[in-house]
């Protein structure tokens, strides 16, 4: 927009700001609710300025947890998500550049066939195949287990999808060139393909840890041992206290810890994450 | 330095009609064979086939004394220049130079000495430590020659190198690729579909036509003994003017006239072919000269092309530019400077 208008653009930051507040308001009571005693939620009133008991809730959280409410100390938590987002992520992107590499550069029978079959998996996400999902995962002894954690979500369409179309935006002359380089398929692959494709594999990364990070349905269904539950599952647990007053003010503190990797992630590869997102030129 | 030598060589596509057949050609150590033809004539299929990027249906390539129908593109040992470059993006220009022959697993210290040799002669040694997007198009080629130049190849093979660069840069590059060939001595093999480019690179033209040799030849050879239609239209800048004529009893027949251009014995129509250079301005009236009903002129400089219509059909004439015109322009012709091909075979006669 080359446009200056001084009434389009106060219109356009009113909107903007009026975004940003709808998106923020929630997540600042959270912040604000994490630094009050348990007695400031018993008015039924949530507050909206902080309180004077942040070291505390976030001390306990991080230390003792809240065994009585099947949550282990955060920490452990924490690091089981942490793993959990990061093999998705990294084994999401192994698998989808290797089988896009595959299905755009070698002539095999059922060529077509392949892909589409992955392309068709797009409409069966976890939660409609789930139950299959996890009569397989408990034959295979994976129930409480990283593996039984990650392993069933890391076969991705989406990903595979997004390598093949970067893929087809190189030019077969590079591929040729390479060829008369001198550099077999594996060597054209590791030396022009996957530096070619950096910055989508860093977008890409951003988005499935942040996937990884905020699953649900599944870390609920194939942990009971307390030593697998995930931080964003872990929070429902403490929630939904079955005779007893929520804890707000831990809950909420555990909330604010959840958030803090995937905004981390967020921020330090936000450069990268545009590029890869807008980049046409090849 | 090696030879190449294509015997009968042929290519179908899966489903489709032949896309390069019967080619035969040997080419000299040393010598610098250019393929030209228009889009779609099969081209840079044949070169492609020499370089192992496309399979090769019937016939037989070497390259010096080996068969290399079933060897990989790096085991031919030819360099080849891409009509994008193909510059790796990623690398620096010395990394894209050194790529080849690190692959190769060549020593460290002679790739480094063949990098700044090949830069040296290629004047980019400024450029070696930019990436390919920082450079200028003519740098940009000059680095996809460097790259063929430090393997030092048995063969160097064009495809449509210059096509992408504007047209001076185009007539710089191409006077530089000559002098760099002549100099290292490389037998090299060369594809355009510019008869300019052809004309002034080659040692030897391959004209080529719907996937078949029209005619070989030096590029003078080829200029003025077109051997066949298709040749003599394509070939020369403004193209040869085609009259369709007929022979009766020892001479050329035009329009009911007769034209001082002898033909072979034999009866039936012909193809005359004429040189807008080779017609100049007669006096009216004399005997077998071309009556020209002008359309319209094209103002070159030096010269003006002359466009109308002779018994009807289009021709181009060049005249010097001081010529005053009318409606009606009387040319004349030098019989030796006829070109006759048979209509049905497209073929020279005589």
């Amino acid at each position: 927009m080359v446009e200056r208008r001084p009434l389009l653009q106060a219109a356009a930051h009113l909107v903007l700001i009026l975004g940003v507040l709808i998106v923020a308001f929630p997540v600042w009571l959270a912040i604000v609710a994490s630094t009050h005693p348990q007695e400031a939620f018993q008015t039924g009133l949530i507050p909206v300025w902080p309180g004077s008991h942040a070291v505390e809730n976030y001390s306990a959280m991080l230390g003792q947890g809240l065994s009585n409410l099947g949550a282990p100390p955060l920490g452990g938590m924490l690091w089981n998500s942490l793993v959990m987002a990061l093999v998705i992520a990294c084994g999401k992107i192994a698998i989808s550049i290797t089988s896009a590499f595959a299905i755009v550069y070698f002539r095999f029978r059922f060529r077509m066939l392949a892909f589409w079959c992955i392309f068709i998996t797009l409409m069966l996400p976890v939660e409609v195949r789930i139950l299959p999902t996890f009569k397989v995962a408990a034959d295979l002894r994976m129930l409480n287990s990283y593996a039984g954690l990650t392993i069933p979500l890391i076969a991705s369409a989406t990903a595979t999808f997004l390598f093949r179309q970067v893929f087809l935006t190189i030019p077969d002359e590079l591929m040729e060139a390479a060829r008369i380089d001198g550099a077999g398929p594996m060597r054209f692959f590791t030396d022009i393909l996957i530096p070619l494709s950096r910055t989508n594999i860093a977008a890409l990364f951003v988005i499935l840890f942040i996937y990884g990070w905020n699953q649900y349905l599944w870390p609920l269904l194939i942990t009971t041992d307390e030593g697998y539950y995930t931080i964003v599952a872990g929070i429902k647990r403490m929630a939904e206290a079955v005779d007893a007053i929520p804890v707000w003010n831990y809950v909420m503190a555990a909330a604010v810890l959840a958030m803090l990797p995937p905004v981390a992630v967020v921020i330090l590869m936000q450069r990268v994450f545009v590029k890869g997102l807008i980049e046409t030129e090849k | 330095m090696a030879t190449i030598a294509l015997q009968d060589l042929g290519k179908t596509y899966a489903g489709g009609a032949p896309a390069v057949s019967g080619v035969s050609l040997d080419i000299a150590d040393g010598e610098f064979v250019v393929l030209v033809g228009p889009s779609g004539c099969g081209k840079s299929t044949l070169l492609r086939m020499i370089a192992g990027l496309e399979t090769i249906t019937t016939g037989q390539v070497r390259i010096g004394s080996r068969v290399v129908n079933d060897l990989e593109p790096a085991e031919r040992d030819i360099a080849m220049v891409f009509q994008n470059y193909a510059l790796y993006p990623h690398m620096t220009v010395r990394q894209n130079l050194a790529y080849g022959l690190k692959n190769r697993r060549m020593a460290g210290a002679e790739i480094d000495r063949r990098v700044a040799e090949a830069a040296a002669i290629l004047e980019i040694a400024p450029y070696l430590d930019r990436k390919p997007r920082q450079l200028s198009g003519g740098q940009r080629q000059r680095v996809a020659m460097g790259r063929a130049i430090v393997r030092e190849p048995a063969a160097f093979l064009f495809d449509e190198p210059l096509s992408n660069l504007d047209a001076k840069l185009r007539v710089t590059m191409r006077g530089e690729i000559r002098q760099l060939q002549r100099r290292l001595g490389t037998t090299s093999v060369y594809v355009t579909h510019d008869q300019v480019e052809a004309m002034t690179l080659a040692d030897r033209l391959v004209v080529l036509n719907k996937g078949r040799v029209e005619q070989i030849g030096a590029p003078l050879e080829v200029y003025r003994q077109p051997a066949t239609v298709f040749v003599a239209g394509f070939i020369g800048a403004p193209a040869m003017n085609l009259l369709n004529a007929a022979r009766e009893g020892g001479a050329v027949v035009l329009g009911g006239q007769a034209l001082a251009v002898a033909a072979p014995p034999g009866a039936g129509p012909v193809v005359l072919g004429l040189r807008a250079e080779d017609l100049h301005p007669a006096s009216p009236g004399t005997p077998g000269a071309l009556d020209l009903a002008v359309t319209h002129v094209e103002e070159l400089g030096a010269q003006r092309l002359v466009h109308g219509h002779v018994a009807g059909q289009p021709l181009v004439a060049a005249v010097t530019a001081d010529l005053a015109l009318a409606d009606r322009l009387a040319l004349g012709l030098n019989p030796r400077a006829a070109h006759l091909f048979d209509a049905t075979s497209g073929r020279r006669l005589a």
